[in-house]
């Protein structure tokens, strides 16, 4: 199917100063058990094929499901983590409706008892403020298998001349956190909606539960979203954008559909209730399913499970063991090291929160830990695809390497440019930083006799420079030094070069 | 001891065997002969595997040669109701939709049973997918019943009824749901027991109502399902709904056969009016019997029983459409292309699939559950039946405060002709009005024989119904009134059937 006809969209200034959005959103999150949600089956992304299977999660007549109760663990620390109730008493709800890649026909879900309900999550934005976002409920369910549809030109079921099914994904584990109708964002609704799965996506992280790779799928978002005139308080018909799968998208899809229902609304149209398709390349979303009050998917409780009844002192033990949420343990490490927000939000972008906690920890300033981490190493794994914290892991470079390197400046034994080559030198795999300046004969120059020697042939040779000095002009020093370390091949501690040259032409 | 070892029972069996006075493979052929014999007109079986069965045989045979203990049952052939998959036996529920699947896996019953040393003789022929209590929905054709081939062998486990009538096996497996074990062994004049739910694993049972069904033993006699029971029973990791207590002491209750001081309640609700002279007499027999032997009777009322019935055709349709979505021709069983549509679509082929591989009492269910569960329709009929069920339970409470256990016919009416009931679904619905509240409340129950209706010398079934997780009272009772009566009777009841190999059989008549 080509779609040539683009949907009219309204300019985002016109679309926000008449339209006020509505926006919910729905996440999809893939546990990371190691089996799967009812049965033994193993959960390894990328396996061959219908490799991980068996009769429960290929829906074979007679199967029947058991549930994992690492998942459900992991479903209650989730809720507990969003600052939800924890249900003491629910159950799995049978979701009817037929679909080549789902074995059973019904999905194993949960319907009006959530495992975690009435929550919320509370969002840092750009601007420093904060956005509380509702959480309605997070519940337990089973993923379904995987369609390829060969022969079309879209890789879409249209055209397609046959389909191909993978059962792997069917019946891993998945949590479904649903929104409460966020409103009163206003113009901030997409920078709302990334904020909240980017916050989202490292609580979950955080909490260990998930891998949470939205390229890979095991985080998926949709997005729900309607506009009502500002001022009034009556909701208008929603669209549902489904799979909107990077947290740049998110941004985006949330923005394109403001505009195209605005079109739709300011020319005096309704918008129709369907799902839409997120497409990355474009920006757009195109027309789904239409979502008519006629889809009933005839829930009624999972007969072949029993209830859930988590004991009140196992949710005390898990909510005892959450660790510290991220927004929190953010604010309070960027207190005790003194980051501005810039320097802080590149670290967390670049995972190095736990590297640099640790170096600290190992001894090294704040400071140094962060430049060590975000430079060279960084520039290596970026290239090898990859990132520190991995690389790092890969190497065998610690943060006791960095705090041993950071040792050797303010011990002056190393200044700041053999303290690089010793740390190319750890990551080139050639020991410690200790051993590599040993084997690199790294040593700052602690001979006055040869430092005062040097000065005294560097002034001799610039006279000019030196006069202008002792005429006062301090600042003509630095080309002094360079000339220094040049002659002492680099091995001058520049401070004790400076000191001698100021002394020497009257300036100390 | 008898030269017919299709004779003797399980039992008898299994001493014969322990003693080596005869093999496993002399049994096991014995029962593949008699099934050869009479099995043509009878179509106990949809499926016989001999050479599976004699091999299971010869290995016994074998490890008890080299003085390998086993299993007392070990040698000792079952027959198996054709909805438990069995891995590499064929496996249809007596639908079209499953023809030709063989399972890649073994029901965990199947698995105890194959640990325990029990060849398996064959499947055996139900109503497809265990909807009805005659067997004339089976996709396969019907089972006759062994005491008049004119008649159904009741339903839905038929054929596993029919197979111990008729001394082709000498145990069988049923499933029950609403009283599929219960009123065929009422209708053969066999011991039939459907445990405490959550008594046997359900996993590889293919699911009719999931909440309502539970295997248990089909055999000649209260001993024998008790042996049988205590194989196939226990908690299993593989199925969330099955019960963590041990099996109840259900041989030891039989072997004792004690009912003094027991109270027997009789449910008002369950005798008398709606019920067959010849049915009802057997019954007022029975608890004599029972009295003489040193019960007590109370009288109770279970007034919610009515409304059973009505609840269990919206329960158990609702589990139906939902758990037969899964037969969509996408992964196994039956796939059949719409005809003239040229490139027919994933939903068109589930659709002429469905349509083709399911008979007429599978697509009512199917549609009754479907319009059962719908948005809106859903608390006035899934939500007030599961109400009622809440209801029966509470009866069932009440009335065994008063009685250890309760009492009534097993079925309403002797086997009926075939085609009787065919085309009024509501009267077939009837044979199961005093089995049904035993499923919907989950408690334990078993039918056995209670002698011939006088007008029509047809087998009448007594049933007991005990508490949940106390199935042993089943035992205790039923072997009971076994004995008194097989010693008022001169033998057991079985024996004053048909000689079906003396008999001519004229080829089908009324039959489809």
């Amino acid at each position: 199917m080509t779609t040539t006809a683009h949907d009219a969209v309204l300019g985002w200034e016109a679309t926000v100063t008449a339209y006020e959005p509505v926006m919910g959103l729905e996440v999809h999150v893939e546990l990371g058990t190691a089996t799967k949600m009812f049965c033994g089956c193993p959960t390894t992304f990328g396996a061959q094929p219908n490799s991980q299977v068996c009769p429960v999660c290929l829906g074979l007549p007679g199967a029947l499901p058991v549930v994992n109760e690492v998942a459900v663990e992991s479903a209650i620390r989730i809720g507990l983590a969003l600052n939800c109730e924890i249900a003491p008493w629910c159950r799995f709800a049978r979701k009817n409706y037929f679909y080549p890649d789902m074995p059973k026909n019904f999905q194993t879900s949960q319907y009006d008892e959530p495992i975690a309900f009435n929550g919320h999550l509370d969002v840092d934005l750009e601007d420093g403020s904060a956005y509380r976002v509702e959480i309605e409920r997070a519940h337990m369910e089973e993923d379904t298998g995987k369609s390829l549809h060969v022969g079309g030109a879209t890789g879409r079921i249209h055209g397609a001349t046959h389909s191909l099914v993978d059962y792997n994904r069917a019946g891993i584990p998945l949590i479904e956190i649903v929104t409460k109708p966020m409103t009163g964002a206003g113009e901030r609704a997409p920078e709302i909606a990334r904020a909240y799965v980017a916050t989202l996506r490292d609580l979950l992280l955080g909490l260990g539960v998930s891998d949470v790779k939205m390229e890979q799928g095991s985080m998926r978002c949709d997005v729900n979203l309607s506009l009502m005139p500002r001022g009034s308080a009556e909701f208008g018909t929603r669209s549902e954008t489904k799979n909107v799968n990077s947290l740049r998208s998110v941004e985006r899809a949330v923005r394109f559909e403001m505009t195209r229902h605005a079109a739709i609304l300011s020319a005096g149209g309704s918008v129709v209730q369907e799902t839409r398709h997120w497409h990355e390349d474009t920006g757009m979303t195109t027309a789904g399913r239409v979502k008519s009050d006629a889809e009933d998917y005839r829930y009624f409780p999972e007969p072949d499970l029993v209830p859930l009844a988590p004991p009140a002192e196992v949710v005390a033990a898990l909510r005892a063991s959450l660790p510290e949420p991220p927004v929190a343990r953010r604010k309070r490490l960027q207190d005790a090291w003194g980051y501005s927000d810039l320097e802080l939000r590149d670290v967390v972008n670049a995972g190095l929160l736990d590297l640099i906690e640790q170096t600290v920890a190992a001894g090294a300033s704040p400071a140094a830990a962060r430049k060590w981490w975000s430079g060279e190493i960084a520039r290596r794994a970026n290239a090898e695809g990859t990132d520190v914290a991995s690389y790092a892991g890969q190497l065998g470079v610690t943060p006791a390497h960095v705090a041993e390197l950071e040792a050797l400046v303010t011990s002056s034994r190393l200044n700041d440019s053999m303290a690089r080559q010793a740390w190319e030198g750890v990551l080139d795999g050639e020991g410690s930083p200790t051993a590599v300046a040993d084997a690199r004969g790294l040593q700052l120059v602690a001979d006055t006799g040869a430092l005062a020697a040097a000065v005294e042939k560097v002034i001799a040779a610039n006279p000019e420079v030196a006069e202008k000095i002792r005429d006062g002009k301090v600042q003509a020093v630095g080309a002094l030094i360079g000339q220094v370390m040049k002659e002492m091949r680099g091995q001058a501690d520049a401070a004790a070069a400076r000191e001698l040259i100021l002394s020497l032409l009257g300036q100390a | 001891m008898t030269t017919d070892l299709t004779r003797s029972t399980a039992a008898e069996l299994a001493d014969l065997l322990t003693r080596r006075e005869v093999s496993a493979r002399e049994v096991t052929q014995a029962h593949l002969d008699r099934t050869r014999a009479v099995d043509g007109p009878v179509h106990a079986y949809l499926h016989v595997d001999e050479e599976g069965a004699l091999a299971a045989a010869a290995d016994i045979d074998a490890r008890r040669a080299g003085g390998e203990e086993l299993h007392a049952l070990a040698g000792v052939p079952i027959a198996v109701k054709d909805v438990v998959v069995t891995k590499g036996l064929p496996t249809t529920a007596g639908s079209r939709i499953l023809q030709g699947w063989v399972p890649p896996y073994d029901a965990t019953l199947v698995t105890r049973l194959r640990a325990a040393g029990m060849p398996i003789l064959g499947k055996t022929n139900m109503d497809e997918f265990a909807m009805g209590s005659s067997t004339e929905h089976s996709a396969y054709g019907p089972t006759r019943n062994p005491w008049d081939l004119g008649r159904i062998p009741g339903g839905s486990g038929g054929g596993s009824a029919a197979a111990i009538a008729s001394f082709q096996a000498p145990l069988a497996i049923g499933t029950d749901t609403g009283g599929s074990i219960r009123q065929p062994a009422a209708v053969t004049g066999t011991v039939g027991t459907k445990p405490t739910y959550g008594g046997v694993s359900r996993y590889g049972l293919i699911a009719m109502a999931s909440s309502l069904d539970q295997a248990g033993p089909c055999t000649r006699t209260v001993l024998d399902a008790a042996l049988l029971h205590e194989v196939i029973g226990g908690h299993d990791v593989m199925d969330s709904t099955s019960l963590t207590a041990p099996v109840p002491a259900v041989v030891a209750a039989a072997r004792r056969a004690e009912v003094t001081g027991l109270r027997i309640g009789i449910v008002r609700e369950l005798t008398g009016e709606g019920f067959q002279p010849g049915v009802q007499a057997r019954f007022e027999e029975a608890v004599a019997h029972l009295v003489d032997a040193g019960a007590e009777v109370v009288e109770v009322s279970c007034p919610s029983f009515t409304s059973a019935l009505a609840a269990y055709y919206l329960v158990m349709p609702s589990e139906v459409s939902s758990n037969l979505a899964k037969f969509d021709a996408m992964r196994y069983g039956l796939r059949v292309w719409p005809e003239g549509v040229a490139d027919a679509s994933a939903e068109q082929v589930m659709a002429a699939t469905r349509d083709a591989g399911f008979g007429d009492e599978v697509k009512r269910r199917i549609i009754l559950g479907t319009y059962a569960l719908s948005s809106g329709y859903y608390d006035a009929y899934y939500g007030s039946a599961q109400k009622v069920r809440t209801l029966i339970a509470r009866d069932f409470a009440a009335a065994f405060e008063v009685a250890d256990v309760l009492v009534s016919p097993t079925s309403p009416t002797t086997a009926f002709a075939f085609g009787e009931k065919m085309s009024d679904p509501l009267s077939m619905y009837m044979q199961d009005i005093a089995t049904i509240p035993a499923n919907l409340a989950g408690v334990p129950g078993m039918s056995v024989p209670s002698g011939l209706a006088d007008e029509d010398g047809l087998p009448v079934g007594f049933q007991i119904l005990a508490p949940a997780m106390a199935d042993e009272r089943l035992y205790a009772v039923g072997a009971a009134l076994e004995a008194r009566l097989t010693a008022a009777w001169g033998g057991p009841l079985l024996a004053r059937a048909q000689d079906l190999t003396a008999q001519s059989i004229a080829p089908t008549e009324a039959l489809s």
